[in-house]
């Protein structure tokens, strides 16, 4: 996993672990505030490519990291997420926070 | 046919996994849609993190978990013997949660909520919890999940 996270651009990318749940999401929030911090990073983006569940502990990183990054005028996206992930997103009240990305779709600041 | 099964373990983080499996195993016979394993993965997951972070304060605890099978519906129930809610009632209002410190999102009853088909939660503080749901499977039509 730790050659997944990356800076490019000031872009935080997070490829997350197969299980976003109570265990993996503290450190996820952790090294990426870490990262935050140390690397000039203005915008974060979720990469849920290797992700076949999620929990609501996942919402709670996401809008953790949104509320970290959006007071700087920074945006959390949400990319490769399947569509049982991108329901819970929606459920939550997420999706009006993040810029979700469709597979197909190139990113685009318009977006969503 | 009726089923059941009942699991006890130690409410710790690396075993909300194992619970998620254990009962989506359980379930496997009734031929389960993916998304009816998903949902009940889910509400599995929410209940038990309630176990692990609030009632026991991620001190450790005992969580049982009780499922039946009756033809198609599962009946499932999730306790433990930790602290206990104060309002239930608030506690499941989505958003709301005791611990914004740890980035909890308050939707874990909502959740439940929305991925069985009933949501039962008792509670008596210092005695502990108990949250029932009950889900029919093999009876969702693929188009019915659309969001």
């Amino acid at each position: 996993m730790e050659e997944e996270w990356k800076v490019i651009d000031h872009y935080l990318m997070i490829r997350l672990p197969e299980e976003v749940d109570h265990r993996s999401c503290a450190e996820i929030s952790r090294r990426a505030d870490h990262m935050i911090m140390d690397q000039d990073v203005h915008h974060v983006v979720f990469d849920f490519s290797d992700t076949k569940f999620m929990d609501s502990s996942g919402i709670g990183v996401l809008a953790g990291r949104y509320r970290r990054i959006s007071c700087f005028g920074g945006k959390v996206y949400v990319i490769h997420a399947d569509r049982r992930i991108r329901r819970i997103l929606k459920m939550s009240g997420l999706t009006n926070l993040v810029e979700m990305i469709e597979a197909e779709e190139h990113v685009s600041a318009e977006g969503r | 046919m009726e089923n059941k099964m009942k699991l006890e373990f130690e409410a710790l983080a690396e075993n909300e996994g194992f619970a998620r499996v254990a009962v989506a195993a359980f379930i496997t016979p009734l031929n389960p849609t993916m998304e009816e394993i998903s949902d009940v993965k889910t509400a599995v997951s929410e209940a038990v993190t309630n176990a692990v972070i609030h009632a026991y304060e991620e001190k450790g605890g005992t969580i049982v978990i009780r499922c039946s099978l009756e033809d198609s519906l599962l009946h499932m129930e999730i306790e433990d013997f930790g602290k206990g809610i104060a309002d239930v009632g608030q506690a499941m209002e989505p958003l709301f949660t005791t611990r914004p410190d740890l980035e909890r999102s308050g939707m874990g009853f909502a959740f439940m909520e929305a991925f069985m088909d009933s949501l039962e939660v008792e509670s008596v503080l210092r005695k502990g919890t108990c949250v029932t749901m009950e889900k029919k499977l093999g009876s969702v039509l693929w188009s019915d999940c659309e969001e």
